[in-house]
Parts: C-alpha cells; sequence; structure tokens
C-alpha cells in the first residue's frame, strides 16, 4: 500500500472567472493537509469554479494557488461528469480507469487490479454489477461506480462537486461514510455541497462562497445564520459595465 | 450438381480468371480492415459526419499533386495526407484555443480546404483523368497503389492498438482522460491522423468521397449485431469484407461501377441490419417476448 502523502493547498489572492468577470474574488487561506472541507455558497457563487482551478483546468485570473505535491495526486469527480453513457464500456473497465496512473496505456490488467476494482465496486454497494454495461445503470448506480473509481485513484487530494445530486439517503450515507474514511487515511477532501446539513454534520471545515469570501474556517463557526444570510445578498449577476479591480492584494 | 457449378460460375469464377478482380477484392478488404474499426470509433464519439468533411478537406492536396505530377500515386497520397493532416491541426488548434466547438472547426476548414481544391481544379480544365480522384478506380489497383492499401491497414491497426485505451477514455470521459494524463491531444490527434490516412488510401479506390461509406456504413450496421466494442470492431470489419465481395462481384455482373456498387452493398447490408439486426433491430419490437424475472 502506497503511504499517503498529506498535501495542503495555498491561495493567495486568488481571482477566478470567465470573461474577465470575477468568479471567485481575491481568497486567500489554506486547505490544511489531511483536512475536510465543505465548500457552500449559493448558485454561481464560484464553488466549481474553485475546484476547476485546483485540478487545474482553469488559470486565474489573478493570484496564485499553489499545491504541495504534484497536480497527478489529485482526484476530481465533476458535477455533472460528461460521460458518453452509449459508450459499450463494462462497469469494471470504467472503474479501473482509476488506475491509469499504475498501468497506464500498456500495462496488464492483472488479477491483483481486478481484486481492487472488485472490492471498490463492494464498497459502493455495487457488487455483482461488473460485466454491466454502464448505459444500463442508474443516475445513482451511475455516480456511485465513479465514486468506485475515485477509489481506485487513490489520490492524496479529493476534490467533489455537489456528489449527492440525486442520490437517495442511504446511498448518501453510504458514500458520505467512505468520505469519512478516506479523512480518517489521512487524504486531503474538498467537497462543494448545496445540503448545509450534511455540511454541519460530516465536515469538520468548511468554506462560504458567495463570489467574495464569506467566511472560512471551522464549520460551526462559519455556518451562521448571519453569514448565510451574507452569502444570499450575493448579486448574482455581473455588470457588464464593471470597472476594473483596482483592489490590492 | 448442377447449381453448384453455377454458384462457381457466378461468384468464385471470375476471381479465379480475372487479376483485376482479385485485386480489387484484395484492395477493398484492406480498406475495410483499417477504415472498419475507425468508422466504429468515429460513430461511438458522434463523429460520423467527421469523416465527410476530411474527405472534403484531403481533395485539394490530392488535386495539388495531380497538377504537379499528373496521375502519380506518390505526389497525389502525399498531397492528401498533407491536407487532411493541415485541415485536422488547424481544427484542433481552434478548437482548443477559442471559442469555436470542433464540429464548427472541422467545418469551417474543410470549406476553405474545398474552396481550394475546386479552384486548383478548374485551372487544370475539365479533365477525364480528374474523376479518379472523385470516384477512384478499383479494378485497375496497380501493385503500389496495393502496397499503399496493405500499409494503411497495417498503419492503422497497429496505431489503434497502440492508442486503444486512451481512446476509449476520450470517448467515454474525456475530462477525465485530461485530469489524469496528458495523452488526450495527442490520442486525439493520432486519431484523426488514421481518419486521414484511411480516407487517402481508399480514394485510389473509391474516390475521396465514397471512401467514408466503407468507413461508417459497416460501422453503423455493427451497431445492430452486437452491444460490445470488441464485437462491433469485428463485425464492422467482416461487414466491410461481405460489401467488398458482394460490390465487386455484383457490378461484374451487372456492369455497373464497382466502387459505387461496393458502397451500395454496404448499404443494403445497412438498410438489412436496422431491420433483423439481432440487438436493437426493428424486427425484434414485433416480436413479443415475455420479460425476464430480475
Amino acid at each position: 500500500m502506497r503511504p499517503i502523502r498529506s498535501a495542503s493547498i495555498h491561495l493567495h489572492d486568488l481571482t477566478l472567472g470567465y470573461d474577465r468577470h470575477p468568479a471567485v474574488h481575491h481568497l486567500n487561506g489554506t486547505f490544511a493537509a489531511g483536512s475536510l472541507t465543505a465548500v457552500v455558497g449559493p448558485n454561481g457563487a464560484g464553488k466549481s469554479t474553485l475546484l476547476k482551478s485546483i485540478i487545474g483546468t482553469l488559470e486565474p485570473l489573478g493570484g496564485s494557488l499553489s499545491l504541495s505535491l504534484p497536480s497527478a495526486r489529485v482526484a476530481y469527480l465533476p458535477q455533472s461528469a460528461d460521460l458518453e453513457r452509449d459508450f459499450p464500456i463494462s462497469v469494471e473497465d470504467l472503474v479501473a480507469m482509476g488506475l491509469w496512473r499504475t498501468i497506464g496505456i500498456f500495462g496488464s490488467t492483472t488479477r491483483a487490479v481486478r481484486a481492487k476494482v472488485t472490492d471498490a465496486l463492494g464498497k459502493v454497494g455495487l457488487a455483482g454489477f461488473e460485466t454491466r454495461l454502464v448505459g444500463t445503470l442508474s443516475g445513482g448506480q451511475m455516480q456511485r461506480v465513479l465514486y468506485a473509481r475515485l477509489m481506485v485513484q487513490d489520490a492524496d487530494v479529493i476534490l467533489i462537486d455537489e456528489p449527492f445530486a440525486a442520490i437517495d439517503t442511504k446511498t448518501v450515507l453510504d458514500l458520505m461514510n467512505l468520505v469519512k474514511h478516506w479523512h480518517q487515511e489521512g487524504r486531503t477532501i474538498i467537497a462543494v455541497l448545496h445540503d448545509m446539513a450534511l455540511a454541519s454534520d460530516f465536515f469538520p471545515d468548511c468554506l462560504m462562497l458567495a463570489r467574495e469570501p464569506v467566511a472560512w474556517g471551522v464549520a460551526a463557526d462559519v455556518l451562521t445564520e448571519s453569514n448565510l444570510a451574507k452569502a444570499r445578498s450575493m448579486i448574482e449577476a455581473y455588470d457588464p459595465s464593471a470597472d476594473f479591480c483596482e483592489r490590492a492584494a | 450438381m448442377n447449381t453448384l457449378m453455377l454458384f462457381y460460375e457466378m461468384s468464385i469464377s471470375p476471381f479465379a480468371e480475372f487479376a483485376f478482380m482479385r485485386r480489387a477484392l484484395v484492395g477493398a478488404m484492406a480498406l475495410s480492415l483499417g477504415a472498419g474499426p475507425i468508422g466504429v470509433f468515429l460513430m461511438l464519439r458522434r463523429m460520423s459526419l467527421v469523416g465527410d468533411a476530411m474527405a472534403h478537406a484531403i481533395l485539394p492536396g490530392a488535386a495539388l499533386g495531380y497538377l504537379i505530377a499528373g496521375l502519380s500515386l506518390g505526389f497525389m497520397t502525399a498531397g492528401g495526407l498533407v491536407a487532411g493532416f493541415v485541415v485536422a491541426l488547424l481544427a484542433g488548434l481552434v478548437t482548443r484555443l477559442t471559442v469555436l466547438k470542433e464540429d464548427a472547426a472541422l467545418a469551417s476548414f474543410y470549406l476553405i480546404s474545398l474552396a481550394g481544391g475546386v479552384v486548383l481544379v478548374s485551372l487544370r480544365g475539365s479533365n477525364v483523368d480528374l474523376l479518379h480522384v472523385l470516384f477512384g478506380s478499383v479494378l485497375a489497383l496497380d501493385d503500389p497503389t496495393l502496397l499503399l492499401l496493405a500499409s494503411s491497414a497495417t498503419v492503422s491497426l497497429v496505431t489503434l492498438a497502440i492508442l486503444f485505451r486512451p481512446l476509449v477514455l476520450e470517448c467515454v470521459d474525456p475530462l477525465f482522460l485530461r485530469t489524469v494524463s496528458q495523452s488526450s491531444g495527442v490520442t486525439h490527434l493520432g486519431f484523426l491522423a488514421l481518419v486521414v490516412l484511411n480516407l487517402v488510401a481508399g480514394f485510389h479506390a473509391l474516390g475521396t468521397l465514397l471512401s467514408v461509406g466503407l468507413m461508417m456504413l459497416p460501422a453503423f450496421a455493427a451497431r445492430f449485431w452486437t452491444s460490445t466494442l470488441e464485437g462491433m470492431l469485428a463485425m464492422a470489419t467482416l461487414i466491410g469484407f461481405i460489401s467488398s465481395y458482394l460490390g465487386i462481384i455484383a457490378s461484374y455482373h451487372a456492369g455497373t461501377p464497382t466502387g459505387p456498387t461496393i458502397i451500395l452493398c454496404a448499404g443494403v447490408i445497412y438498410l438489412i441490419s436496422i431491420l433483423i439486426g439481432g440487438r436493437n433491430g426493428l424486427l425484434l419490437r414485433f416480436i413479443p417476448r415475455k420479460h425476464l424475472a430480475a
């Protein structure tokens, strides 16, 4: 078993956005090594945008972001995985994709590899689904398959975006226990959530975003009525005639 | 005995008798070998029309080769390859660097390329030889052309074998591939290069436009017979083989142009597959079948 390397993520005056309009504005702080953080906030608050920049698919408009490990060790489960569900691929093969870093283009799927995949499927409650084509799965089952893939990726930093949309309560608890287990193993986990109850029940840390950072710290201190009111007052629309931002770091 | 003789006369003896028939069959089958699996991936990536766009894109290159050196295999092949690669590369660049999506980027460059090709062709005035570029000459395959077709099939199969895993991943979950590996761009361009290679090889036999037919129609038909990827790859190649044989023998007896007849045969197999295909065929809907217990 590869030891997990605790990794922290530092954000220094980070501004992210599209077409020069900020979606995350002047964010400072650190996701500590081994922390489990919920990112909450209204629609359009920049939560997904933040994850995209950590995974490296979005360049900052300003400021910087530093990871204490190679981005190869980061795994990401996007909000609506842009998956071609019609493609004839089995559940087992899809989960095995998570092993890309170990088997690559030419590595063979040995018995050990298959065992890992089977084990992961068992842990998300999909034992026996190995040979099913992904096109035959329900929405919730598909989400669990993606969790199994995330599990075999065995990453040090795990980013998950709205992981429980359209998933039944029992499955949410199963998956949440999985997330807790990863946390206990020392992985750094950031989850974008819209369910405040879930955030306060399961997550030690919380970052509340409303384009501008509202609060960041221990979940109980962040998820207060006054902070929520502040977040809700965010003006969602961009100002097309906005001036250049002159705020200093 | 008589029916057996008749069968032999009709279906085998033309090949025993004429070398050009054997060459046509070998050439068309070599083409099916490479183009079939590529067609399956194009279909599964919802890029079925890309083959068509690329076929238009390689026209000016072939025409330029023809203007320089006449009906020369080497020049026309090189011209077609260069034009195809340039269009694929430019379209890829525009897709990655600008707001245009891949379909728009590809359409723009193939249209420019096609217009250039038509201008080039008109410079030389109308020429019967140029019909060769458009419709191919599968009954006149010489040794170098056959070698080209065989090489193209070999390169395609080997490259597909190498790219197989990233290509599947790029089809299923491109964003995931981009987060775990740098191979996404290489895979995509390598695959487009294979499309170009097969179309260029194909135009000597079937012409620039019809060579797409042997790439796509067998892939579509295969979808109605199997639900696994491996099955589709094998089935598309097999259907390509059958279409090649049927098309050549039918054109021999009916006196029709061979290239289009091959594609028509692929089309007929496709239509039959839609109707009676063992997977998702339309007829299955009308057969009452009991549902399963679990």
